[in-house]
């Protein structure tokens, strides 16, 4: 399987979810996996450890694309609008951006909770998607 | 020592499809010509870059400089998308507070192209601005009908409402003959638009235009010597960032920080951006006769409206209502008519927003004119953390 981006999210035994890094020194979490320097500059830390996110959240917004979003985006031919949800991790304290599959913004409500699957772009890779918790 | 807007020049907004450095050199001398200062005397000329013109618009300082004909005046180039303008005005006014140089030309202008804005070219999956179109088909607009719909739910607001700030705005810019879009609009209208990214329709987000616009900053004693009248000071720039942890997602990330392990700030990023300009130029919310915001959507215009203070949270809404920031209102916001009567062109538009205020400020803004105003704010805010805020008084 092919993922759209390496390193960002994994499938495995738990379903999918998202890699983030855990600052060592005062526990910030971080998405996408950063390097380098904690993203607190009060922190200073260095040892920025990856981490699996949670696998549900909250919606916090959600919106479609009514056109075809240009490249390097590969619409599907016919096109459907493509959903947008913006989820809160609660515990992890994040808002993280992803298509939603299987729900149209007719669907969807601001608090409604949501859970990580995949799914494939128009051209094959695997990305992560939101779909309804289960 | 303050600095003075001694002249300000527009290109008018549209989509004529010619270089990007017509409509700066255009404006620029239109700014000189209101200033009543000749090319050649300026020590120092600023230029707001553009990424989507090639070579000359990211070194858009001698790109100008040798259209106006090279003079050996000293340059800067700068880029900070959105709030390039900002940044170079801010360039511009620490020389000359710093005593380097008595007068300086700011510019900045762009040509876009047709449709949505895109990332620059290549395969380039290091850069989150390619991956969020790659990735997640990610527009700009997608991102304000995430914030519209969150402001739904947060504040009871409507599409009607969102509907009512085209209405305004579009009244101001069929007053304005720099605007690109000069016909008054309906609720219907924009009601009745193709839905572009949900709750968002075509009438509420801001198109990409051409455009140009320039101003000449002096210091108040050269504006004095020249007998310059009225005074209009720039009173303050702010180019803030946003503190750790910003807990909203902003264009063109794919997620917040976290605010598990340190409490987010007393003021979120759009706040801090105008308090901090506030602070510098010794005003506060109560003190502004007019502002310009940056309305990339009708429904951020409500939000701008809360982050500079005109309301508390929620109640922009009511204020749009009562008439309060439509011309002839108490606080006018966006009198030039705002993105949504202009479009956008990037390294020009903090730069058209100066204008406006300065413009307003000197009673020279004819049918659109805010009766003796003496502070103005125009707060604006650049991709990937770029803050945006003049604040200009007489």
């Amino acid at each position: 399987m092919t993922f759209a981006i390496d390193g960002w999210f994994t499938i495995d035994h738990d379903g999918v979810r998202l890699i983030g890094t855990r600052c060592a020194g005062c526990g910030t979490v971080c998405f996408p996996p950063r390097h380098g320097l904690c993203p607190d500059p009060r922190c200073g830390g260095t040892e920025l450890r990856a981490c699996r996110l949670p696998g549900r959240g909250r919606v916090w917004s959600y919106t479609n694309a009514c056109y075809p979003p240009p490249a390097p985006y590969v619409a599907a031919e016919p096109y459907e609008p493509v959903t947008l949800a913006a989820v809160e991790l609660e515990e992890a304290g994040i808002v993280v951006l992803g298509q939603v599959t299987d729900l149209t913004v007719e669907d969807l409500e601001v608090g409604m909770e949501l859970e990580l699957t995949s799914g494939p772009l128009a051209d094959g890779p695997q990305m992560w998607m939101w779909r309804r918790a289960s | 020592m303050s600095v003075v807007v001694l002249g300000t020049g527009m290109h008018p907004w549209g989509k004529w499809g010619r270089p990007f450095v017509e409509y700066g050199v255009a404006a620029a001398r239109a700014a000189l010509d209101d200033a009543g200062v000749a090319w050649t005397d300026v020590d120092y000329l600023v230029g707001a870059d553009t990424i989507r013109n090639g070579y000359p618009g990211f070194v858009a300082g001698a790109t100008y400089a040798q259209a106006l004909g090279w003079s050996g005046a000293r340059i800067a180039s700068c880029y900070a998308a959105c709030a390039s303008g900002a940044q170079a005005v801010d360039i511009a006014r620490t020389r000359i507070l710093a005593g380097l140089c008595e007068v300086a030309l700011v510019v900045g202008a762009d040509s876009t192209p047709k449709g949505f804005f895109t990332p620059v070219g290549g395969d380039r999956p290091d850069d989150p601005d390619w991956l969020r179109f790659r990735l997640l088909g990610a527009t700009n607009p997608a991102y304000f009908g995430l914030y519209a719909r969150r402001r739904m739910a947060v504040h009871g607001s409507t599409q009607a409402d969102f509907a009512a700030v085209k209405v305004k705005n579009a009244r101001a810019g069929s007053l304005n003959p720099m605007a690109r879009y000069r016909r008054p609009v309906t609720v219907d209208e924009v009601l009745a638009s193709p839905m572009v990214a949900d709750p968002l329709r075509l009438m509420d987000i801001c198109a990409t235009s051409d455009g140009g616009a320039a101003v000449v900053l002096a210091s108040e004693e050269y504006a004095r010597r020249r007998g310059a009248t009225p005074l209009v000071r720039l009173a303050a720039v702010s180019t803030v960032t946003p503190s750790f942890p910003s807990t909203v997602l902003e264009l063109p990330n794919f997620a917040t920080d976290s605010w598990a392990a340190a409490p987010p700030p007393e003021k979120p990023f759009r706040a801090a951006i105008a308090y901090a300009s506030y602070e510098e130029a010794g005003v506060g919310p109560e003190d502004v006769s007019l502002a310009e915001v940056y309305d990339l959507s009708t429904a951020l215009e409500l939000d701008w409206m809360e982050d500079i203070g005109l309301c508390p949270p929620g109640q922009a809404d009511k204020l749009l209502r009562d008439g309060v920031t439509a011309l002839g209102g108490r606080v006018p916001v966006n009198p030039s008519g705002g993105l949504a009567s202009f479009g956008e062109a990037i390294p020009a538009q903090a730069i058209a927003q100066l204008c406006e205020l300065v413009t307003q400020l000197r009673g020279r803004a004819g049918p659109r004119q805010v009766p003796g105003p003496r502070v103005g704010l125009a707060v604006n805010q650049g991709l990937f953390g770029h803050g945006s805020a003049l604040v200009a008084t007489l």
